[in-house]
């Protein structure tokens, strides 16, 4: 059948005999036929509206491939088709079924090269075909399209789309999206009421699309007849700068142009005769006034502009009237974009507040995490302990290893805790009954052969693992942030972080207050003999309690690792921070330390928010801060009192 | 005078003839001068060497005698070798840049000059403009003052406000240690006006000594640094030698009792820690020249603890323990960095010193710490036949340095 179909075609060269909806499409399009071979944007329209409008099946695709440079015109019959290339020549293709209808040579065809903007119209037909489409999917991918880019024409596609929306949600997206369009491309009592609808609205691209419409441009003199105006301009403050407004002056043809130092050096050598300017010899031209002199010297002779030395061009344009105009030339909807960006602003500042208020606790629970463990060892033992970083760092290998032996994220992370405890915790007595047990009463020294053991781990990792960032992947529960509108927003990590900073508390806490452990260890805190005395034994106690701290940290470094890479150097990065969080909060205990976390994690985030191109900065300035506050607090926030105190 | 403290100190004469005699020999084999047994670089790692064992006869000063854990003095080393790095750079640069425009049509102005050196200078951290703490770097005299002024008054500063408020210990060392955190941290950015962590460079030349070889000048910079170090051992040992070298090891063994025998201990912490800072910025001073380069990294907070370890493997409380451990520790650590140590193959794995170098440090530190606390200097007394008391049994008072048992009983 098909064959005979292809015969007959060939040999009349003429449509075969196609489904009514073909002869339909195909009937519409040579109704068109004219508009649509010419090309021309001006008149295509009716032709892309019918086609748009038939309620065909086939249209959209016809629309697709048209815009695409996929539709071809028989030169003979203004036949439409879709091509396919082959060695003999072009083989025609219905436009429908897309059964082959004849080859013919490449003269016989014509390919419909749509240009920029007509495409941009079948774009924006397609558009409609999207939003309506019965596949919710393809509904979701235009709006989303619309919203990256959006374009006049889309508005009306939008809104004739609005009446068939079924689905709630997506309907309440298309009219936020409608109205946000109404802002740029509606009719201007539409586009007051779209922007006063979007008052207090906390959205990036509502602000995106009002912004645009307060730009201004600078004019000189008095503005135009019914212009805008935004404000008058002072030149030479920081809405205008001198310059700029010299050369609105000159463009004007008010003010001469005025040879900068720079033109003027070059024209002085452009006019070196023998050696001397105007006379003057070049030698002595190494200062700026015997330039000067010199180049005015030229100007006399007429052979540079002249200028005025004395009046320089923050004197030209003081006192003249430069205006700052709306390119928008409708006040009404100027004033209400103000208003509304106003509204918003004030909505803005609140958010960042709180946004800053988050990103302060999330840090906060990052040292209050690093500084635990060593809120036990240095804060309850008085133990200095240099290599408390590397048991951080050692807890966050932990989690790696373990990650590459057990595959699954979530298992792993469970895993991993309980392990990185243990490891850290072996070093930690290990430590503490090699090294530091010799040590108690030399704490300098104690610091010293810390410091040791912190660089030998920090190198063994380094050798084992190589210098590059190994990556603890967090588990895909985490992945994402909480998002509350478009400036409050926290990643889902910092949530676990901070959780997990409070577990610790409670487990410190209820170790130090409710164990027999934490009885004995605030014995021997405070009165070692007397401890001895009582039949504890200082000697376990003290290992104990080094292992509970070393442990604390290596479960701290699985958290840290979560948030940030694992290298061998993360210790190190937090050791400092570390201690300044335990001294400031008060040596020996629990609560200073985390108010000390909290101090310095929203002091850090404060700094960063004051100068936020520069986190070293911040650092600096809070550790200056921390000298000179333990000026006025030695013993930290919280300082024990009493013979706990010490000396 | 002087006369009396050389023969109660006839150490310091002996160190002095040791320096001497080295500084003799050295510049009889290097390249520069006679046989050139000794190659320019190595010559340069020995007049470092030198700048580092006055550092640290600095360290021993504050640390060793008067009992100052400061892990904050490579910062004032590293004040000083930018306040001459910054003279060093900015006239070589404007050697360059007057040289550069000599060519140009028209001779060029000062605001030229000034404005060509800012653009070469400052060019790596996207800027032209000289900052206002690079108002005297024109000057070399100016900058030689700032070299004691600078690391002098940052300390006078930091030591009054600390001592002042009796933070002492540990707390101290960490407060010192946020110190140079912070002022390592400030260098690195790059708009602090010192060229962020691209640092000074370039230092090894000195402005107009082109025509001169650097073999000389490394020689010139290696007695400079001998001379610096000979001078240095002597001002040491007068301070600790005589009353106030007692009042200063009596702060360290008991601060409380010297105060309440009436001495302002705080004048006394306070001129210690000033006048050491002074020392470890004149040795950076010498030290960056020979290096050619500084960078914010120098100063970082484990330089300092570097400096510590020296001293504390040499032997803290003695100067020529620390002029002994400084350059014992950096020579060997060159040696092992260097890849010039020989790998240790153990049959199943070989040890790579660059790699393992580090860790052999850390664990011969805590060694030194745990049992020999006297480092190398304990070597010297063995020889001189010099112990502590042994102290047998076990103590009767619950305090530290209690009479023991066997001591009771005599």
């Amino acid at each position: 059948m098909k064959f005979i179909a292809l015969l007959i075609a060939v040999l009349f060269g003429s449509a075969p005999p196609a489904p009514a909806q073909t002869r339909d499409i195909q009937m519409l399009l040579q109704t068109h036929a004219d508009a649509i071979v010419a090309s021309s944007r001006r008149t295509i329209g009716p032709a892309i509206d019918a086609l748009a409008a038939s309620g065909l099946a086939s249209a959209r695709e016809v629309l697709n491939r048209w815009q695409d440079r996929e539709l071809w015109v028989r030169e003979a019959d203004s036949l439409f088709v879709y091509v396919r290339e082959e060695e003999t020549g072009l083989v025609m293709l219905d436009i429908v079924s897309g059964v082959e209808i004849a080859t013919v040579g490449r003269r016989d065809l014509r390919q419909l090269k749509p240009n920029g903007g007509i495409r941009a119209l079948i774009g924006a037909a397609l558009v409609q075909f999207q939003l309506s489409d019965p596949d919710i999917k393809v509904r979701r991918a235009g709006l989303r399209a619309i919203e990256r880019r959006p374009e006049e024409s889309h508005l009306a596609a939008l809104r004739n789309s609005l009446e068939g929306e079924t689905d709630p949600d997506l309907g309440i997206r298309k009219r936020r999206l409608e109205r946000l369009l109404t802002i740029s491309y509606g009719s201007s009592a539409e586009r007051i009421a779209a922007i006063h609808s979007f008052d207090g609205a906390l959205s990036v691209d509502v602000r995106a699309a009002l912004n645009p419409i307060l730009a201004t441009r600078t004019v000189f003199g008095p503005p135009p007849e019914g212009a805008n105006v935004a404000r008058r301009l002072e030149p030479g403050s920081g809405d205008l700068g001198t310059a700029d407004a010299h050369a609105l002056m000159v463009a004007a043809d008010v003010a001469a142009p005025i040879p900068g130092p720079e033109a003027r050096k070059q024209a002085l050598i452009d006019n070196i005769v023998d050696g001397a300017v105007a006379g003057v010899p070049v030698a002595r031209l190494d200062t700026d006034a015997a330039r000067d002199a010199a180049y005015l010297q030229l100007a006399a002779s007429g052979v540079v502009p002249t200028y005025d030395p004395e009046r320089s061009m923050a004197d030209v344009v003081a006192d003249e009237m430069f205006f700052a105009v709306y390119i928008e030339p409708d006040p009404a909807v100027t004033d209400a974009a103000q208003s509304t960006l106003k509204s918003i602003e004030t909505g803005v500042k609140l958010n960042r507040t709180f946004d800053l208020a988050l990103d302060g606790l999330s840090l906060a629970s990052i040292y209050f995490l690093a500084a635990i463990g060593l809120a036990i060892t240095f804060g309850v033992m008085g133990v200095i302990n240099m290599a408390h970083g590397e048991f951080i760092m050692m807890g966050a290998y932990t989690g790696y290893l373990v990650q590459q032996v057990v595959p699954d994220y979530t298992l792993s992370l469970l895993i991993a805790l309980p392990l990185a405890f243990a490891v850290a915790a072996a070093a930690g007595v290990a430590m503490e009954r090699l090294v530091i047990r010799h040590l108690y009463h030399r704490p300098l020294e104690t610091l010293l052969a810390t410091f040791g053991i912190s660089i030998a781990l920090q190198q063994l990792a380094k050798t084992i693992f190589g210098t590059q960032a190994r990556p603890l992947t967090s588990p895909g529960w985490l992945d994402g942030a909480w998002v509350l509108n478009d400036i409050v927003s926290i990643s889902h990590i910092r949530i676990a972080i901070f959780a997990i900073a409070l577990m610790f508390l409670a487990v410190f806490l209820f170790i130090m207050k409710r164990t027999r452990l934490g009885l004995e260890v605030r014995a021997v805190t405070q009165n070692p003999k007397m401890a001895a005395s009582m039949g504890i034994d200082p000697d376990r106690i003290n290992m104990l309690t080094f292992g509970l701290g070393s442990g604390i940290a290596g479960i701290a470094g699985v958290a840290i690792g979560l948030y940030a890479k694992v290298t061998s150097e993360m210790g190190a990065d937090y050791i400092v921070q570390s201690f300044m969080t335990v001294v400031v909060g008060g040596v020996g205990n629990i609560w200073g330390t985390l108010i000390g976390a909290t101090g310095i994690g929203f002091l850090q985030k404060g700094i960063e928010f004051l100068n936020p191109s520069n986190t070293l900065a911040a650092q600096t300035y809070m550790i200056v801060f921390i000298i000179v506050f333990i000026q006025f607090r030695p013993r930290g926030i919280i300082a024990l009192r009493g013979r706990a105190a010490g000396d | 005078m002087s006369g009396t403290f050389i023969t109660r100190n006839p150490g310091v004469l002996i160190f002095l003839a040791l320096l001497a005699l080295f500084t003799i020999a050295i510049t009889i084999l290097s390249e520069g001068f006679g046989l050139g047994l000794v190659s320019t670089s190595f010559v340069k790692t020995l007049g470092k060497t030198l700048c580092l064992c006055l550092v640290a006869i600095a360290m021993d000063l504050v640390w060793g005698y008067c009992g100052i854990l400061s892990l904050g003095h490579f910062a004032f080393f590293g004040l000083g070798g930018y306040a001459i790095g910054m003279w060093l750079m900015y006239e070589r640069t404007r050697m360059i840049v007057v040289e550069s425009l000599a060519n140009a049509p028209l001779p060029p102005t000062p605001r030229e000059i000034v404005d060509g050196i800012g653009t070469q200078i400052f060019g790596v951290v996207g800027s032209a403009e000289f900052p206002p703490i690079w108002a005297f770097a024109h000057s070399l005299p100016l900058q030689l003052l700032a070299v004691i002024l600078v690391p002098g008054i940052l300390a006078g500063v930091f030591g009054w406000l600390a001592f002042r408020s009796r933070v002492t210990g540990v707390y101290l060392s960490i407060l010192t240690q946020a110190m140079t955190l912070a002022l390592s941290l400030y260098l690195f950015q790059n708009d602090s006006g010192l060229r962020g962590n691209n640092g000074l460079s370039g230092l090894q030349n000195l402005p107009g000594l082109a025509a001169v070889p650097q073999s000389t000048v490394s020689l010139w910079f290696f007695w400079g640094s001998a001379l610096a170090l000979g001078a240095g051992y002597a001002l040491a040992a007068w301070v600790v030698s005589g009353k106030l070298g007692s009042v200063i090891r009596g702060i360290r063994d008991d601060e409380a009792r010297v105060r309440f025998l009436g001495y302002p201990v705080e004048t006394f912490k306070l001129f210690i820690f000033t006048l050491t800072a002074v020392i470890a910025a004149i040795a950076g001073a010498l030290y960056y020249p020979q290096a050619g380069i500084i960078n914010p990294a120098e100063i970082a907070p484990i330089a300092s603890i570097y400096l510590a370890v020296w001293v504390a493997i040499g032997g803290r409380g003695r100067l020529y323990g620390a002029v002994i451990g400084a350059a014992f520790v950096s020579l060997l650590s060159t040696w092992f960095t260097g890849g010039q140590a020989p790998d240790v193959n153990l049959g199943f794995y070989a040890i790579n010193w660059v790699d393992w170098w580090l860790v052999l440090l850390g664990v011969s530190f805590v060694l030194v710490t745990l049992f020999a606390p006297k480092g190398i200097g304990g070597l010297i007394d063995m020889i001189a036949h010099v112990r502590s008391p042994d102290r047998k049994g076990a103590p009767l008072g619950p305090d530290v340095g209690s009479l023991r048992e066997k001591e009771a009983r005599e």
